[in-house]
């Protein structure tokens, strides 16, 4: 028996969405690359620097191909959904505002047990940082909430929460099934029909058949990408119309290649930390520019001219 | 005297951070206190995950006034011709007052101006006003945060609101824009927020809005709780005391309720049924009458009850997919065997710059078959329990449960059919974890756990990873502590393994760190005196020092002995004679008997002939005590010789001899112990 009056997966969402708007969000539309988590979308990695208040809230389908497994688990998935909110600055109720999208999206907390274990959150790769929880209800872990300290490699003006909700798991929960494939996404459509063949073809690509060499080569020329535009800035006249995000895109291609050659077992464990450094690199360099191009914070080196 | 409470209202702390930070918390109010010189009741600390709380029934209201005799210039360099001079002046002013009432006071120097200033005692709550932003800030918590900017306050989470009375009366301060004043919050969904609160009403208050603050009301609501829910059903409550404090601080108001899971998930091993449930779903488990494992569970809820049982059946369910995906991942590692798995082995790195854990396998079997040269185990079973040990590091029920590490590799060995010698071996390859958890408990597990540990412990030293002052990163001393207590605690057969040519003679720096360790698990968990274990591991040589059951059993022989007349003198003299040799700088010699001149120093190299013969025989039959007292039996030649005899005899050929004498005494006689370690009174 359901614990609560059914809800699909999309009517989750809508009301998720509408509770943020309602909150001062801006509705934003996923990232349209491939991204390991909403964190690292321009949206939030970029838009936490600096001293705006920025309050986003979206949908990001999050690919993680190392946690593909060939859509036979019926809780662990290749690309999941994390619903990302971004309230920069930290409001003083936002505790009490989360708990009260728990209600918006039918759950009764009268009726439940809800817990905030602690659950500290960093990111090498992107030089940042939080601290947090993760929020339990009933004993399952449907959301991350994280205080950013440090993103980028910068210390953040003002404090924003990050709540990262796990879409799936929360509906499955909601509607009482045992696997994400048997989520409702609309009456008359499940998850496995939506979801299920990009699951299993993406887990056969990751894992048995992408090639190494070509991913490597890819990463080579993002990351070469990348690194030559966060070295033309500081010799580049008019800062506002450099493109910084397009640089930030090259950081993101890269990231994902470093995940599937990483899933496709390519990467030896000496060369791991070598790897994640050099995505690092460009990764808060880009931040650098980010931070002079729309703060006017930091000294640029003009890089030098080679013939 | 006036009442005071201070609370700290905050969004969820960790729970192990709190009782650190509430015994933090009080020792700097006291001292702030004392500081300030205001006398008090004992304090009271409180605390839930939202809140620090700070009581006291009373802190005298104001400091006692004080006066204090204030000496300026000298009254002929105040006053010149009857006049005041800018001196005399310049004291009135730096003591805010006229020259009328400065007073003179003689002083052995001479006559001096003077000004008695009375300091009036400030009142309590100007001083906490001052006073406690720094405290609250200043509690020490290991992880902080900055939550309204960057440069402000740090903590170790926002704080959201703040009381602090001093009787009827607010004490005012603020923190990051949050006032203190005298309302609380209740639970947060039990409760009301914005409740106004007194000293009497305040605790009554949190109950009657869902929160418990006593951390010992809700521990015994946990307890009792869920005693009585286990015996409802004719079962009993696995104790869990590390659980129970982490609940006890997660709640506010805690509430047992009982779950059940499918029988049929009882066929997994009861180490992965209890893991999920205590680490990773923080439940209790349950054991029938029988002992065995209850496929049911108690979870604590924050909330005072679970009126439709959707508590229950929500916790139920994440159980069902946590065991589904231990079962999933127990099925999907059995389509490679332990023994299939040592080659990919090579792409688990043990460290850096010590290569993979292939590599660390092939070392940890080789050793282990050296080291255990002398005790008749079978070469092959040492090796394959040696080579299979690691393999469960690449399974997926230890990626996804590395607490279990080891534990999954000796049931997969069982499960697999490798001999029960291996899978136990394995099994029990990482205990003990510390010094109250047990050693494997067979000899082929104690070596295998040698041979992994002393490996980690050469090839770390070799590299430099030393322990400094607290930096341990590869906690290298528990992993020695760890070879300590297997060879002191495990078979007796280990005294005879040959880990000390492999380890010990290695080189200085593992061979001084390994002697600390011994010291150490000597001094504190058998509890012997520090001089005792200073005698005996002097005289222990490379090989000997392994043999820490032997080194025990002298220890206490020397324990024994130290209770007899004789012992304290001789070990006195024990002392006088290295002192002698040291100053003399000999290096020892033959004793040539018709060079003994003198009646004392025959009788005593007749004793001490006799005692050595004695001494070899009982020492070679285990028989420390004996040895030790026939030692101590040489005092009255001892004494009789230090009476009568002279070592620096003008005649060298007879200083030589006794200088050989006293050598051989001390160099024979020293072997169990070396009594001039002892202190003597």
């Amino acid at each position: 028996m359901p614990p609560t009056p059914t809800i699909s997966y999309q009517d989750l969402i809508f009301r998720l969405k509408r509770f943020w708007a309602e909150n001062g969000c801006i509705i934003q539309e996923p990232y349209d690359l491939e991204v390991g988590a909403g964190t690292m979308c321009p949206e939030t990695f970029l838009r936490v620097l600096g001293p705006q208040p920025y309050n986003v809230a979206y949908v990001q389908p999050s690919r993680r191909p190392a946690d593909g497994r060939y859509g036979d688990n019926p809780n662990r998935l290749y690309k999941h959904m994390q619903f990302q909110v971004i309230l920069k600055p930290t409001p003083a109720n936002i505790i009490e505002l989360y708990l009260q999208s728990l209600e918006a999206i039918g759950i009764d907390l009268s009726k439940h047990d809800i817990k905030f274990e602690e659950d500290n959150w960093e990111s090498p790769t992107l030089g940042a940082w939080g601290i947090g929880w993760q929020v339990m209800l009933d004993g399952l872990e449907i959301t991350q909430f994280t205080y950013f300290q440090q993103c980028g490699g910068f210390d953040l003006d003002l404090i924003p929460a990050e709540l990262t909700y796990g879409l799936e798991r929360l509906t499955a929960f909601l509607q009482g099934v045992e696997s994400v494939y048997d989520i409702e996404w609309t009456p008359g459509f499940s998850y496995h029909t939506v979801r299920h063949a990009d699951e299993l073809q993406s887990s056969v690509f990751n894992f048995e058949m992408a090639d190494i060499d070509s991913l490597w080569k890819l990463f080579e020329i993002h990351e070469g990408e990348a690194q030559r535009l966060i070295d033309a800035y500081p010799g580049y006249a008019e800062k506002g119309r450099f493109p910084v995000l397009p640089a930030y895109e090259q950081v993101l291609k890269c990231s994902n290649l470093f995940n599937l050659l990483d899933a496709r077992g390519a990467i030896s464990v000496t060369e791991r930390v070598g790897v994640i450094g050099r995505v690092r690199k460009i990764a808060v360099g880009v931040a650098k520019l980010w931070m002079h191009q729309q703060h006017g914070v930091g000294e640029l080196a003009v890089a030098e001219v080679v013939a | 005297m006036l009442p005071f409470l201070l609370e700290i209202g905050t969004e969820e702390i960790p729970d192990w951070m709190i009782p650190g930070a509430l015994e933090h918390l009080e020792s700097r109010f006291r001292e702030l206190l004392e500081k300030n010189r205001l006398a008090h009741e004992p304090l009271q600390l409180d605390a839930t995950p939202r809140r620090l709380v700070l009581r006291c029934p009373g802190i005298q209201p104001a400091q006692e006034s004080a006066e204090a005799l204030v000496t300026g210039p000298p009254v002929t360099a105040a006053y010149k011709n009857g006049e005041p001079t800018p001196a005399a002046h310049a004291f009135a002013k730096k003591m805010g007052t006229d020259l009328a009432s400065l007073r003179r006071e003689q002083t052995p120097k001479g006559e001096y101006l003077a000004y008695l200033q009375r300091t009036e005692g400030r009142a309590t709550g100007e001083i906490l006003a001052e006073a406690l932003p720094e405290l609250v800030l200043g509690t020490y918590f290991p992880k902080a945060m900055m939550w309204a900017g960057k440069g402000t306050s740090r903590f170790i989470r926002p704080i959201r609101w703040l009381v602090a009375l001093l009787g009827d009366a607010v004490v005012p301060f603020a923190i990051e824009g949050v006032a203190s004043g005298n309302t609380t919050e209740g639970h947060r969904r039990l409760g009301k927020p914005g409740l106004v609160v007194t000293h009497a009403s305040y605790e009554q208050t949190l109950r009657d809005n869902g929160v418990l603050l006593s951390a010992a009301e809700r521990r015994a609501r946990i307890t009792e709780g869920a005693a009585a829910l286990a015996a409802a059903h004719g079962l009993s409550v696995a104790t869990d005391e590390r659980l129970l404090e982490t609940l006890v601080y997660i709640t506010e108001c805690p509430t047992p309720i009982l779950g059940a899971f499918a029988e049929e998930y009882l066929t997994l091993p009861e180490e992965v049924l209890v893991t999920v449930m205590r680490y990773h779903q923080k439940y209790f488990a349950l054991h029938r009458a029988d002992g065995s494992l209850a496929p049911n569970f108690i979870a604590v809820m924050n909330t005072s009850a679970d009126p439709d049982g959707l508590v229950r059946s929500g916790n139920e369910r994440v159980l069902r997919a946590r065991f589904n995906d231990a079962r999933f991942f127990w099925d999907v590692d059995q389509k490679r065997t332990l023994a299939d798995r040592v080659d990919s082995l090579a792409a688990v790195t043990f460290q850096a710059k010590l290569g993979n854990y292939l590599e660390k396998a092939q070392r940890v079997a080789k050793r282990a078959k050296f080291i255990a040269q002398p005790l008749g185990l079978d070469p092959g079973l040492i090796e394959r329990a040696a080579l299979l040990s690691k393999c469960d590091l690449t399974t997926e029920l230890v990626k996804e449960f590395t607490e279990l590490q080891g534990v999954v590799g000796g049931l997969y060995a069982e499960y697999q059919g490798e001999s029960i010698e291996v899978s136990q071996a394995i099994y029990y390859q990482y205990r003990p974890v510390s010094m109250e958890d047990e050693i494997p408990p067979t000899l082929l597990g104690q070596v295998i756990s040698l041979a992994d540990r002393s490996d980690t412990l050469a090839k770390c030293f070799e590299i430099g990873l030393i322990p400094k002052g607290s930096s341990d990163p590869f906690a290298l001393r528990r992993s020695a502590q760890g070879v300590v207590k297997i060879l002191a605690e495990g078979d007796a057969a280990l005294g005879g393994i040959r880990l000390g040519d492999m380890c010990f003679g290695w080189g200085s720096p593992l061979f001084d760190f390994f002697r600390e360790r011994i010291r150490h698990y000597l001094r504190e968990h058998r509890v012997f005196a520090y001089d005792e274990v200073s005698a005996v591991l002097n005289q222990a040589g490379n090989a000997e020092l392994v043999n820490i059951q032997e080194l025990i059993q002298r220890l206490s022989a020397l324990q024994d002995v130290r209770k007899s007349d004789d012992f304290e003198p001789i070990a006195a003299s024990f002392k006088r004679i290295k002192n002698i040799l040291r100053q003399a700088e000999f290096a020892g010699g033959v004793v040539s008997e018709p060079l003994l001149v003198e009646e004392a120093e025959r009788a005593l190299y007749g004793a001490f002939t006799k005692v050595r013969a004695d001494v070899h025989l009982q020492r070679a039959a285990g028989d420390y005590s004996g040895a030790l007292e026939a030692i101590a039996s040489l005092r009255p030649a001892v004494d009789g010789f230090f009476d009568q005899v002279l070592v620096n005899a003008s005649d060298e050929q007879v200083r030589r001899n006794r200088l050989s004498l006293l050598h051989e005494l001390m160099t024979e006689l020293s072997a169990i112990a070396d009594f001039s370690e002892i202190v003597t009174k």
